[in-house]
């Protein structure tokens, strides 16, 4: 008996740990499930099972918020920052990759120290300078501050790394120029390399808060997390009706993860090496 | 000839390097480079709103002079000092059980616990907010247990808001730093354990004398990315507490204090650029003392 104990002792450590880990993980999003189908005053009181206020809840949201609207106005965001960015980072990772000078190394430093730099100290000058372009309000300030990411760059160089040389040697011989070995070359072979960053960016954008916080005045151009965080800093919040919000906030996010997931663990596993 | 030809092939695969790269250079300089050096003559202007003049030494003046924003200094050096550590001790705990090879179902543990790095800052700010009430579940759920005898004011008692915001950013952020290390432990040749074993090794010292220090560099990069991202704390403060960083500011950051000076009271560009240049300091000096820390134990 003591015998069987202390060798098991470990993988019951180990099981239980793990157990209570992964239900702390998740439970905030089995609450916000239950908590769209309970009212305000359940929610408040701490109700853990289903109830029936769900249609209520549905209701009501669509009744305070242009739910089309906003969900499109994010969605946009979100799709178009993220192909730019993946295309202008991805475009820089290999070209600071493949073509080395001493130069561009110092430019490649330069923007590495970049990443130290909290936004709280760009927002300002962000700020006059889209007031200067008339871009406050509009879409495009939101995602214009996107596009170059430092970090993204620096996924894409390390990626780089691994692809071929061989391939672009042989594609060179063939007569094709740089920017064709990119697009018909390199862009196919990185695929999962793109999928995970995808996953990141796309994340990044479609949960942007400071920054469109700023930028977006009116409600027609407002994102969904921006709506749904007004709805729950009113003096006593509707939680019934915000819950549903959170989940239309954070559906996207799952299903983007969910849908890439082997990818996007495959990238993260490559970034360290 | 065959030296034009590679000369002229030589500029022609150089031109093509910046062209790959201009794209990018062009817009970091523009949303980057030239805010941060923006920022920097901003902190030496004050007035209100765009009537700006030039101030020299006025601003550092009123920061040393602001018990606000060393109350906001104070409340985010606690929140580094205490979150950081608790954070990257659970991730490297969670990934090393993880990487056992033994562990059935690793996969859906592993997914559960990334998932909350998933979820959206101010979608589960809001979520926390509703559990974390007076009468709410976790109070309901902790007297229950036994563990309090009576319900803790999580988001009206200045000490508690403060664990709240620990709790919410642990939640958030533990099982993206696990990924990083469960990434560097596979690439651990297993057979330097095996070796270790045979030595008689004991588990724990395993842990700590072969794990541990072949984690190091990933480790530098989780604790400074950590840094810099308790440094910029807002959205949950924002959400938790309707922008005003309360209760009595026990949970105003930073970040927080910043948007407010610009957007929330009085519009004063030049004061805000100075606190947010405190922040850029920190976050330097202290991505320089990691850095070193971790040669010199190298």
């Amino acid at each position: 008996m003591r015998i069987t104990l202390r060798r098991h002792l470990p993988d019951i450590v180990q099981y239980s740990v793990l157990s209570l880990a992964a239900f702390l993980s998740v439970f905030p999003f089995i609450w916000m499930v239950i908590g769209a189908t309970n009212t305000t005053s359940q929610i408040i009181r701490g109700k853990v099972t289903f109830g029936t206020a769900l249609f209520d809840n549905i209701a009501s949201f669509f009744a305070q918020v242009d739910v089309p609207l906003v969900f499109w106005n994010s969605v946009k965001i979100a799709l178009v920052g993220t192909a730019l960015t993946l295309l202008i980072s991805s475009l820089a990772g290999y070209g600071f990759e493949m073509f080395r000078s001493k130069l561009r190394e110092r430019v490649y430093t330069v923007i590495l120290l970049t990443l130290m730099v909290p936004f709280a100290a760009l927002m300002i000058p962000l700020f006059m300078l889209m007031g200067q372009a008339g871009l406050l309000n509009t879409h495009i300030a939101i995602m214009l501050p996107m596009i170059a990411s430092a970090f993204i760059i620096f996924y894409f160089r390390q990626a780089s790394k691994a692809f071929p040389t061989e391939l672009r040697d042989a594609a060179k011989v063939d007569g094709l120029k740089e920017w064709q070995i990119f697009f018909y070359i390199y862009v196919p072979v990185m695929r999962s390399t793109y999928a995970a960053a995808f996953v990141i960016v796309f994340m990044l954008n479609w949960n942007n808060y400071l920054w469109p916080l700023i930028v977006l005045q009116s409600n027609d151009t407002k994102t969904i997390t921006l709506v749904v965080s007004s709805l729950a800093s009113a003096y006593s919040p509707e939680y019934g009706t915000v819950m549903i919000g959170t989940i239309l906030a954070t559906l996207p996010t799952l299903l983007v993860f969910f849908a890439m997931q082997r990818q996007f663990v495959q990238g993260m596993l490559g970034s360290v090496k | 000839m065959a030296t034009t030809s590679r000369s002229s092939l030589k500029r022609y695969f150089d031109v093509n390097g910046w062209l790959f790269v201009a794209p990018a250079v062009a817009l970091i300089s523009l949303f980057m480079i030239y805010p941060i050096i923006r920022s920097l003559i901003l902190s030496f202007y004050s007035g209100r709103g765009m009537m700006l003049k030039f101030s020299g030494s006025g601003n550092l003046v009123r920061l040393w002079n602001d018990p606000v924003f060393w109350k906001a200094l104070e409340n985010t050096v606690i929140f580094f000092i205490v979150q950081v550590p608790i954070m990257i001790t659970m991730a490297l705990i969670l990934a090393a059980m993880l990487n056992n090879p033994k562990l059935r179902y690793s996969g859906l543990f592993r997914t559960m616990i990334f998932l909350p790095c998933v979820s959206s800052l101010v979608a589960y700010s809001i979520l926390f907010k509703s559990m974390f009430s007076l009468d709410g579940v976790v109070n309901n759920t902790l007297l229950a247990m036994g563990i309090i005898g009576e319900p803790i004011g999580w988001l009206t008692d200045p000490f508690w808001a403060k664990v709240l915001i620990i709790i919410a950013i642990t939640w958030r952020w533990t099982g993206y730093n696990m990924i990083f290390y469960l990434a560097a432990l596979q690439n651990i040749d297993r057979s330097i354990y095996e070796a270790a074993k045979i030595d008689g090794v004991p588990s724990w010292g395993r842990f700590a004398f072969l794990t541990i220090p072949m984690l190091k560099p990933v480790i530098l990069f989780t604790t400074i990315t950590s840094t810099i991202g308790t440094l910029q704390l807002f959205d949950e403060v924002y959400n938790f507490t309707e922008g005003k960083g309360g209760p009595a500011d026990s949970t105003l950051t930073l970040s927080l204090y910043i948007y407010n000076l610009t957007f929330r009271f009085m519009p004063s560009f030049g004061y805000a650029a100075t606190v947010s240049y405190v922040i850029v300091l920190m976050v330097a000096v202290l991505s320089f003392l990691q850095f070193y820390a971790a040669r010199e134990r190298a």
